[in-house]
């Protein structure tokens, strides 16, 4: 904690005018565009790529999340894809060449009911089986983890143990997208900014390119990325997603030196907190509970978690909020993504990551690379696709993913 | 956090409300004749537009009753309410009663 992040050029991407035409054309310059397209070059051999971005580059949430990064999911195919993205963050600084801070001090997810403990230990052992590292601790246990969270029996919610993944961590997130877009643009990917798309120019049952407001550009196939807004988009190719889009506030604090070295989730009480490298604490929560593209939420949200946070961390009861933000996160019915074929042909859409596609990153785009390349999903999201409200194949992560991180 | 102007007891802070989705989404008349892709479409496919919505709140801390609402999603503004009843408030949201016609 407390290194300076690493200096970087004043140039990381070329800003390149579009070609008339390209093999692919990705839709959204977020976390989940720049992957799917570092993913089609470098292993896919494609490289005649666009990526199309409506304003700048990780403009949305890529740049706005709290940047936790876990694998402790409950079902089998969630841990799949979780872990398998974990797996490749581990990998990534080396093979981007960056160094974009990724951190693993350790995740604890705090039970504070005997539903809680319960649901816990379940998950627990159901990681284990999955092989995600995974503990249950006691209080005392939590403690040592974490020195400076209330372990004491005197507050509303007492503490009952936590689950604790010591792989989990953090990274910086606006860094992981100049690390993606440079190693993106060497490849001879095009990044293009300020160019939204307006519509879709399809032949038959086949999209062949995109109308966008910097021109028609042809495409032998279009991945949509475009994280909240992927009903928009996905509508004007004639493409229903069942998908609700929220606000998502988060919050930072003052800069102090390093005193809290692990992340702490709490699903109950509703607030997550870490310390930046910078210094600075890093709080979020749930999700405003109406749909709403105002990239804010309401402010009672933030006092409430606030007030969650006080009652763990004692000792954050005189740090200040120095600024607060939201994006648009795009939710479904089960917590799930959707990384999938369309009734569209050539179409392929990879949205739903809702409150917690950060750390999904590296595993969204080397599946949806697969998906775009082959015309078939990735073994790892084949449980992921748009079929599965249809066949009822859900995979429920409302306890996974309860509070939104 | 939103003003929300409840029909039966006038403006209210949002946090007394509760949110319950897209307005007047009926149940299947005939649920035996739909197929899987139908059943698909009435469970998890809901309107989810940027701009104005016709949607569902509950005053649960106050009258604890449902109600429409017609809301912009970008601004959150609401543009109007009424009580509950058939007449789909999204039908044309623009037209529909003004909050203060509403509170009737
Ligand atoms: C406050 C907050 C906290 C979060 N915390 C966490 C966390 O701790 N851990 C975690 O795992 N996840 C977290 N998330 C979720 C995570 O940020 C998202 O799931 C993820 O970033 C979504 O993928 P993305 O990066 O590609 O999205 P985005 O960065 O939003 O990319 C989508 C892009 O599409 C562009 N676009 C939209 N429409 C068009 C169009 N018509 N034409 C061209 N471009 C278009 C947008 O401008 C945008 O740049 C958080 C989210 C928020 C808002
Ligand atoms: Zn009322």
């Amino acid at each position: 904690m407390a290194v300076p992040p690493p200096e970087h050029p004043e140039f990381l991407w070329r800003n390149p005018e579009p070609k008339s035409s390209y093999d692919v054309v990705i839709v959204g310059g977020g976390g989940h565009g720049l992957t799917t397209a570092y993913y089609l070059a470098a292993h896919h051999g494609i490289t005649n790529v666009a990526v199309v971005e409506r304003g700048w580059l990780a403009g949305g949430n890529m740049a706005r999340n709290t940047a936790i990064i876990r694998s402790n999911y409950l079902w089998d195919e969630s841990a799949a894809i979780y872990e398998q993205s974990l797996k490749l963050w581990e990998q990534l600084p080396e093979e981007l060449d960056y160094d974009f801070l990724f951190s693993q001090r350790g995740v604890l997810n705090l039970a504070h009911t005997l539903g809680d403990v319960r649901e816990s230990r379940r998950r627990v052992e159901a990681n284990r089986l999955n092989g995600v590292d995974a503990e249950w601790l006691t209080p005392e246990e939590v403690e040592e983890v974490c020195p400076i969270i209330n372990t004491g029996d005197d507050i509303r919610y007492p503490i009952m143990g936590a689950t604790y993944q010591p792989r989990a961590g953090i990274a910086k997130h606006d860094h992981v997208a100049w690390a993606l877009a440079r190693r993106c643009d060497e490849l001879g990917v095009d990044l293009i900014q300020n160019c939204e798309v307006t519509g879709f120019v399809k032949d038959g049952e086949r999209v062949v390119g995109v109308e966008t407001t910097q021109g028609r550009i042809h495409a032998g196939k279009v991945g949509l990325a475009a994280a909240g807004h992927s009903s928009q988009v996905a509508e004007m190719a004639g493409v229903q997603l069942p998908i609700q889009s929220h606000p998502l506030q988060a919050l930072v604090s003052e800069l102090f030196e390093p005193v809290h070295p692990t992340v702490v989730m709490s699903n109950h009480v509703h607030v997550y907190v870490s310390q930046a490298h910078k210094g600075e604490l890093v709080l979020g929560a749930g999700i405003d509970q109406y749909v709403g593209y105002g990239q804010r939420g309401g402010f009672h949200v933030i006092e409430d978690q606030m007030a969650a946070a006080v009652e763990l961390f004692p000792m954050f009861g005189r740090a200040h909020v120095l600024r607060t933000w939201g994006g648009v996160v795009d939710t479904t019915l089960d917590a799930s993504p959707i990384i999938s074929k369309t009734p569209v042909d050539q179409l392929y859409v990879n949205c739903g990551w809702g409150t917690g596609g950060f750390k999904g990153t590296p595993a969204s785009g080397m599946t949806f690379a697969h998906t775009i390349a082959h015309d078939e999903p990735h073994p790892l999201n084949v449980p992921f696709s748009l079929e599965r409200f249809e066949t009822g194949f859900l995979i429920d992560e409302h306890g996974a993913a309860g509070v939104a991180h | 956090m939103m003003l929300i102007p409840c029909p039966h007891c006038g403006p209210r802070n949002e946090t007394e409300f509760a949110y319950g989705g897209q307005a007047h989404v009926s149940y299947p008349e005939d649920p035996h004749a739909l197929d899987d892709a139908a059943w698909a479409r009435h469970l998890f496919y809901r309107e989810n537009p940027k701009g104005l919505f016709a949607e569902r709140w509950v005053h649960s801390a106050g009258c604890r009753r449902w109600f429409n609402a017609v809301r912009n999603t970008i601004t959150y503004e609401v543009q109007s309410v009424e009580p509950i009843g058939p007449r789909p408030p999204g039908g044309r949201p623009a037209e529909s009663t003004t909050s203060e016609g509403g509170h009737a």
